[in-house]
């Protein structure tokens, strides 16, 4: 007598809960009740669970009776000829859809061949155990299982194709790979995501040796004929966005070339790319503070009434400029309106990208890293049929890493691109190790991959023999372009007149409470204050109360707020925000006073 | 003699009497006395550490960079099956902070001359562990209507503990008031019976539980006994603290034995003793993790902990409540607590440490903002 319970409801008994839920089971497979549905019997305390509520994850398993995969060869044949489709088989009951509970009640094989009596299902591919992206690393049943999750997540990152209308969108920072290629080794979903119609990657001919240190601590080496033949390239989008907006007393933004007495009005030479609307024309090559779109604002404040009569003579400018630090061409204009009805202008920024030293890239196996030196393509080295690697790798990634995979798929690529074909690589699934090898041998190359090479500035014969093949890179979106930074003098932030923080604010590099203490080991005083000074400030102090006084610049005069005229006033240098701490002490009732003294 | 007592002011007694220890049956004349004796000068000059120099923040970084790297080390735990005691950073900071209840209080006791070479040494760790009620006896029993409780031991235990039946009863019937403590005919068990009549059930079953915890021998608050054999010598390691007890038995080397509760330490051999403890604890931790910090640097750290004569821990209760600049106490953690607290007794900031004048940018006093020029401004004489 076992418990019957529907989506956790108790429902009623039954006489045989086993009989029951296999009763349950064959139905199913029959089609005379619904798919949806999953049986689980909990032998422990003889109950049975049955779910149909919504949000279980769920996933499709062959069925297997008496040691006989449901799945035959005429299945196979037919599904070839597209005589019948997956929604067929699950309606003969060839495959069903198990939740995880009912999961607990099966025993499921990974390969035909292991089926025994007591198997209910077989597993209809183990690449199914990985999701879309693990399964794009080709031979990746050889890597430690953090590599995987390194190599699926970088490729996430990768530069390609990420829409194929991208001409006529507005995405705000993204990057478009200029010649992206089929990867030569591949694996079996690249197929099933139609990889080939949006790729993220290149070809590339690696070599795994040391290039003068270049290339230690992953970095990687490239070659410039390599880049200049347009490996690597990119084009990098931003648009730049203007909107009308409407302020309360009917007053509204206004597109177009400010006029000279607008407040805050740049210099003549920043609106040159601007039409007669106000917006800057397509193609235009732009650079950092250059107006893009030219925009007034009104007043910000007004609060008499005289200044609503000037009020269009005090406008504000408030165009949009390129931003610091980056440059480009204008290349596409969208004029709209937005939710609210007010215009909207869009101008996309493009970029071209070009690989430089602190760009990333990355194999398919998690082995990023940072281009450490762009090598002119006559210094290379090359193999005796003049061969040039396109990217150096450095050897002493691989042995700690144990990226196994990468060194195959760098094997498969030599044999793909020789014999002109691609390679299967899929995980449990791909052409063996062994095979490439004796294919290798047949094309006429050391069967293990490596070659002799040259150095190619002095022609010298190498004494290593080196690994040299084809991989599939990819160029991730970290781009140094968007990250380079520094800062000498620039914006201070209003309120502290310390320096902003940030890259795009111009800011500066802080120098931390750490920082400053290994100043302060070192005992260098002197230059911990000149460090520290960016706030500086002279500031008059009354001597007799100890209170910051104040200084009239017109009059020439320094006075107390508390003790009047008559008394000395001293000029000090402090930071401006001990200055504050002060003001808030008072705040706080605290009377913070001063007593100076002579330094000298 | 008379040429190390001209040295008294430049050299410390230790390194004077090192001296003499090394000189002792060398034959050294006077001026070749004296040439060593600058030498030695010279050389202490040369080691002492500069004025002005940052020992407390290049302390703070020596400690504190190795340190980062024991977070990552998930290894704090290590000992025999039940003896844990904490490792890495929790015991680190345990220590700084200057806590009053460790966590895993432990003792090292080593034994004089017969017991040390493994005598008796097992019987020994068995008496010094502290024994209660419960773990002598098999059953706890309540008799409803003579409210009597009824306690069956466990005899080998007793044995191998070499206590008597009378014994118990005595202890027993002194931690328990208003009962009657018998031992059984049999010699089995031991029966309490209420002297009042009228005892509720309630009543006795409270008694039963509270005569569970009857300390009946050992020394109080040592949980756990492991002897050790360490180089040729056996030592008892104990899981619990009790210093003050261990140190009077007669078999307890008591020069060598030690706790890692530094609070015992100070309450029983004084803050010296407590300072060394500190060092000791710290530096034996730092070793375990395969680090490296100078000594002194610790030093350093528990000289600071104990200047006042008492350990303090470094928090803002501790050591950072003893510094004189307001700005700095407010600089480190709850600092409007401690500016208002200022306030209401008009303290005074001299700013002659590093913190405030930092908040002021002004050069700090350490290194090359240390010195100070004095000259005598001459006045302009009237003509």
């Amino acid at each position: 007598m076992g418990e019957v319970y529907l989506n956790s409801k108790f429902l009623g008994t039954v006489e045989n809960c086993e009989e029951f839920t296999s009763r349950i089971r064959e139905d199913r497979r029959k089609g005379s009740i619904t798919s949806n549905l999953n049986v689980f019997y909990y032998e422990k305390a003889d109950e049975v669970h049955i779910e149909s509520s919504k949000g279980r994850a769920r996933r499709p398993l062959i069925i297997v009776r008496e040691c006989r995969s449901m799945l035959t060869e005429r299945h196979l044949k037919q599904l070839e000829k597209n005589e019948i489709s997956w929604s067929d088989l699950l309606n003969q009951g060839v495959i069903e859809y198990l939740d995880a509970a009912e999961e607990e009640n099966a025993l499921v094989a990974f390969f035909e061949k292991d089926l025994t009596i007591e198997h209910t299902h077989l597993e209809i591919t183990p690449l199914s155990m990985l999701g879309l992206c693990s399964s794009l690393v080709p031979y990746s049943n050889f890597n430690q299982s953090t590599r995987l999750n390194a190599g699926s997540k970088n490729q996430k990152q990768a530069l390609g194709l990420y829409a194929s209308n991208f001409a006529v969108r507005m995405d705000m920072d993204v990057n478009i790979l200029h010649t992206p290629q089929k990867p030569i080794v591949q694996t079996i979903m690249h197929d099933i995501s139609n990889y080939k119609m949006h790729p993220a990657g290149q070809n590339m001919v690696v070599a795994i040796m040391s290039y003068k240190g270049y290339n230690m601590e992953d970095a990687i080496v490239l070659n410039q004929g390599s880049i200049e033949r347009g490996m690597g390239r990119s084009t990098y989008y931003r648009p730049s966005i203007a909107e009308e907006l409407r302020y309360s007393g009917g007053l509204v933004d206004e597109v177009s070339i400010p006029d000279k007495d607008v407040k805050g009005y740049k210099t003549e030479k920043d609106y040159r790319f601007l039409e007669e609307d106000g917006i800057i024309y397509p193609e235009a090559t732009v650079k950092e503070g250059d107006v893009i779109i030219g925009k007034t604002s009104p007043p910000r404040f007004l609060s008499s009434l005289e200044e609503y009569d000037l009020a269009a003579g005090t406008r504000r400018e408030s165009s949009v400029t390129v931003k610091h630090g980056e440059k480009g061409v204008v290349d596409f204009i969208l004029i709209t309106e937005n939710e609210e009805g007010n215009k909207l202008i869009q101008a996309r920024i493009r970029d071209e990208r070009i690989p430089e030293t602190g760009d990333k890239f990355t194999s398919r196996h998690g082995q990023k890293g940072i281009v450490g030196l762009i090598v002119p393509e006559s210094d290379i080295p090359f193999s005796a049929s003049g061969i040039k690697p396109d990217l150096i790798f450095s050897p002493h990634g691989i042995p700690s890493r144990m990226t196994i995979s990468h060194l195959i798929e760098l094997l498969a690529g030599k044999v793909g691109a020789l014999s002109g074909r691609y390679i299967n690589g899929t995980t449990f699934d791909a052409e063996p190790e062994e095979k490439l090898r004796k294919e290798l041998l047949s094309l006429g190359f050391r069967e293990n991959g490596v070659e002799t090479l040259y150095n190619g500035e002095t022609g010298e014969q190498m004494q290593a023999k080196i690994f040299i093949g084809n991989m599939y890179y990819l160029k991730l979106k970290h781009l140094v372009a968007n990250k380079l930074h520094s800062r000498a003098r620039g914006p201070i932030q209003l309120l502290t007149r310390q320096p902003t923080e940030g890259r795009a604010k111009e800011g500066g590099l802080r120098l931390g409470e750490m920082e400053k203490d290994t100043f302060v080991a070192h005992g260098a005083s002197l230059l911990l204050k000149e460090r520290f000074d960016s706030d500086k400030t002279i500031v008059p102090v009354c001597e007799n109360c100890g209170i910051i006084a104040i200084k009239d610049e017109f009059k020439n005069k320094s006075y107390c707020p508390v003790c009047g005229e008559n008394v000395e006033v001293t000029d000090i240098e402090i930071s401006y925000a001990f200055k504050l701490i002060l003001d808030e002490f008072k705040s706080l009732c605290i009377y913070p006073k001063l007593q100076l003294e002579s330094k000298y | 003699m008379s040429i190390y007592n001209e040295y008294k002011t430049k050299l410390t007694p230790k390194i004077i009497e090192d001296i003499q220890d090394y000189l002792k049956d060398k034959k050294v004349n006077d001026a070749k006395l004296r040439k060593i004796l600058d030498k030695v000068v010279e050389e202490y000059e040369q080691a002492r550490v500069h004025a002005g120099e940052s020992v407390g923040v290049i302390a703070a970084e020596s400690i504190g960079e190795p340190g980062t790297q024991m977070t990552l080390n998930t290894f704090h735990f290590a000992g025999v099956a039940e003896m844990n005691v904490t490792l890495g950073l929790p015991r680190i900071i345990e220590i700084l902070d200057g806590r009053k209840k460790i966590k895993t209080p432990m003792m090292e006791i080593y034994l004089k001359k017969p017991y040390s070479a493994g005598k008796n040494v097992k019987e020994i760790a068995l008496s010094i562990k502290e024994t209660k009620l419960e773990e002598i006896s098999t059953e706890f029993s309540i008799n409803l209507v003579e409210s009597a409780i009824t306690v069956a031991l466990d005899k080998i235990k007793i044995k191998e503990l070499r206590i008597t039946l009378a014994q118990i009863v005595t202890v027993v019937s002194k931690q328990l008031k208003g009962f009657s403590v018998k031992a059984s005919k049999d010699g089995s068990s031991i029966i309490l019976k209420s002297r009042s009549q009228e005892e509720s059930l309630n009543e006795v079953y409270k008694a039963k539980e509270k005569i569970k915890d009857t300390h009946i021998t050992g020394v109080k608050g040592i949980s756990q006994v492991l002897p050790v054999k360490r180089e040729e010598e056996f030592v008892i390691i104990t899981a619990g603290s009790n210093l003050t007890d261990i140190l009077q038995l007669a078999e307890v080397d008591n020069f060598r034995t030690t706790t890692n509760d530094i609070f015992e330490i100070q309450e029983i051999l004084g803050i010296e003793a407590a300072r060394q403890a500190i060092v000791d604890e710290v530096f034996k931790v730092i070793e375990n993790q395969g680090l490296n910090v100078d000594v002194r640097h610790i030093m350093l750290v528990a000289d600071t902990m104990c200047v006042s004569g008492f350990t303090k821990g470094i928090t803002r209760f501790g050591v950072v409540s003893e510094k004189a600049s307001v700005l700095a106490r407010a600089s480190f953690e709850t600092p409007i607590k401690h500016i208002i607290s200022a306030a209401l007794i008009g303290e005074v900031d001299k700013l002659d440490s590093v913190v405030e004048n930092v908040m002021l940018n002004q050069p700090v006093p350490i290194g090359t903002g240390l010195p100070g020029l004095v000259t005598k401004i001459k006045k302009k004489e009237e003509k």
